[in-house]
């Protein structure tokens, strides 16, 4: 029961932004996906949620594929994808934004108490409700970001750079809750980061990708003293 | 009281634009394309709608049955065609042109056909209620029974509509797959579908504002393709994007010619169009309820 990436390629017309990747994440394990800009991350994820088709390799949550197959219906599937930047619809409520998380879902019951539980995780979010989405800032832009994929009970939370643009108080109580949060609810998380000391700091596991391949795969307190990658890749 | 039944008569023209400048906001929205075939499947759905009359002599039944004839033509230019395109062709010049290419092209088919199943002949079918303006004492205004049954008529479709996009699950998908589709899809809104029903209650309000409309006129394959035009002219002037703008810009676009007509000059309906819109544009030049960069609901 496990996240399997096997021989995983995807083009950009010409560029190959992801070259036979492999790599597993076991259940309820958190893998931090650390490289430089333009080494593949957010593509890898956008593949993983069903956004991009890739051209080769398999990709296999609980022993099922999960490529070729709609981001619609991977999120039916459990599989929940907060991408970079864009995260919230802007033209839109945070009630409604949160509302979005829940609307497919046929136990409505439960979608009220989720919704309840983010409004306690992140109250900013609660005394905001009516407001438009577009008048957030990016820290409660994520939290309202991730607190939607939550309301979908995700089992496989995919993050794409949620320190992206915040000031470091902020991102270090985003890791903090992330931690907590996905002990609490047994989530399987793929964390991709450029910001590798707080990224690996809460992962079990570090992946280091670069040009779209693999460099690395290890734990990631090992990862954080390994001196080579730390000039390398990690930056610190 | 020239000037009051002036504002009538604008608002009750105003009420069909608003109607035909919603069903190009919807499509325009979600898709990005500016659909010329709205006046195919309107006249279309109208002709189905005289089917009706001139069977049953029902008008109340011919509205509803045009509606949907509507919804499901527009629902079916969708999938057969748009989706398929936007699959095949998915970047470059072309991608931008070829839809509006292809919708310019359905119209002529669309008009051809119902041509060549009805004729090019004018057809028409009469008003549930007198077309005779009402009279006050000794004084007859062209404001008619039948205008204010357009103007309500035209009324519920828009309520219909706002409480759909505002208050139901459906509208929020609606809203949600229009504004950022990549982030809907992510949140689990089944894009492709929700879009195909924003064809359709396009479809459907373009119906209605054929039906409506036809009884002052006549009916003829191209008989609905100045209401295209107004029908877009009103959807800039509401800033293209925002139902309410579409429903605004329509009534503007009604009561600005009536006046331009009664006051101004009685044979210029389709320059005067333009004298409106731009004179909205220079005003505001995002339309009145467009804003800069953003949507509104
Ligand atoms: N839509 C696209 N079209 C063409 N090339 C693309 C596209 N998206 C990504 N690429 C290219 O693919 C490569 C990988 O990009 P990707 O966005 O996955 O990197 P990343 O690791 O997420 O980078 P960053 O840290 O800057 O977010 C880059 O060379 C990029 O230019
Ligand atoms: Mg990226």
């Amino acid at each position: 029961m496990s996240l399997i990436i096997e021989n995983l390629t995807v083009r950009h017309g010409a560029i190959t932004a992801i070259d036979s990747l492999s790599f597993r994440v076991n259940e309820r394990e958190l893998a931090a996906v650390i490289g430089a800009n333009g080494a593949g991350k957010t593509t890898l994820l956008r593949t993983l949620s069903g956004l991009n088709e890739p051209i080769g390799g398999s990709v296999t949550w609980h022993g099922e594929s999960i490529l070729h197959t709609k981001p619609e219906d991977l999120v039916r599937r459990g599989i929940l994808h907060v991408s970079d930047g864009k995260t919230v619809i802007p033209e839109l409520s945070v009630k409604e934004n949160l509302a979005l998380g829940g609307l497919w879902r046929k136990d409505k019951k439960d979608v009220v108490v989720a919704t309840d539980e983010v409004i306690d995780l992140f109250p900013r979010l609660g005394e905001r409700l009516t407001q438009s989405a577009d008048t957030l800032s990016g820290g409660e832009r994520q939290m309202l970001a991730i607190g939607r994929a939550l309301i979908s009970r995700p089992k496989l939370l995919l993050l794409d750079e949620p320190s992206l643009g915040l000031a470091p108080l902020i991102i270090d109580q985003i890791f903090q809750t992330l931690d907590s949060l996905r002990h609490k609810l047994g989530l399987t998380v793929v964390l991709v980061e450029q910001n590798a000391m707080s990224a690996l700091g809460i992962a079990d596991t570090g992946i280091i990708i670069n040009l779209g391949k693999l460099v690395t795969v290890g734990k990631s307190n090992d990862l954080k003293s390994d001196p080579n990658l730390r000039a390398a890749y990690l930056g610190y | 009281m020239r000037l009051f039944s002036t504002l009538l008569i604008g608002l009750s023209s105003g009420a069909i634009y608003s109607l035909m400048a919603l069903a190009l906001v919807l499509v325009w929205r979600s898709t990005r394309v500016v659909n010329f075939a709205q006046a195919g499947q309107a006249i279309a759905s109208t002709y189905i709608g005289y089917l009706v009359i001139s069977r049953t002599d029902n008008y109340w039944l011919a509205l509803p049955v045009a509606l949907v004839a509507g919804a499901l033509i527009g629902a079916l230019v969708d999938v057969a065609l748009i989706r398929t395109l936007n699959k095949r062709v998915k970047s470059g010049p072309a991608a931008e042109m070829a839809p509006v290419i292809v919708t310019l092209g359905l119209l002529g088919l669309i008009r051809s056909t119902v041509g060549m199943i009805w004729g090019g002949d004018l057809k028409a079918y009469k008003a549930p209620v007198t077309n005779h303006g009402f009279t006050f004492g000794t004084t007859t205004i062209p404001f008619s029974p039948y205008n204010l049954l357009i103007v309500i008529t035209a009324v519920i479709v828009m309520a219909v509509f706002s409480i759909i996009f505002q208050k139901t699950n459906l509208g929020l998908s609606l809203r949600a797959a229009a504004f950022q589709p990549e982030i809907a899809r992510l949140a689990g809104v089944r894009v492709d579908l929700v879009r195909t029903i924003g064809w359709a209650f396009a479809g459907g309000a373009g119906a209605v504002a054929g039906v409506l409309v036809t009884p002052s006129n006549s009916l003829s394959p191209n008989s609905l393709d100045l209401l295209l035009v107004l029908g877009f002219v009103g959807a800039v002037i509401g800033g293209l994007e925002s139902l309410l703008g579409a429903a605004i810009g329509g009534v503007v676009l009604g009561i600005g010619l009536a006046f331009i007509l009664e006051y101004v000059s009685t044979s210029l309906a389709f320059p005067s169009a333009f004298i409106v819109l731009i004179l909205v544009l220079l005003i505001k030049p995002s339309g009145i309820l467009g804003k800069k960069g953003g949507r509104g609901a």
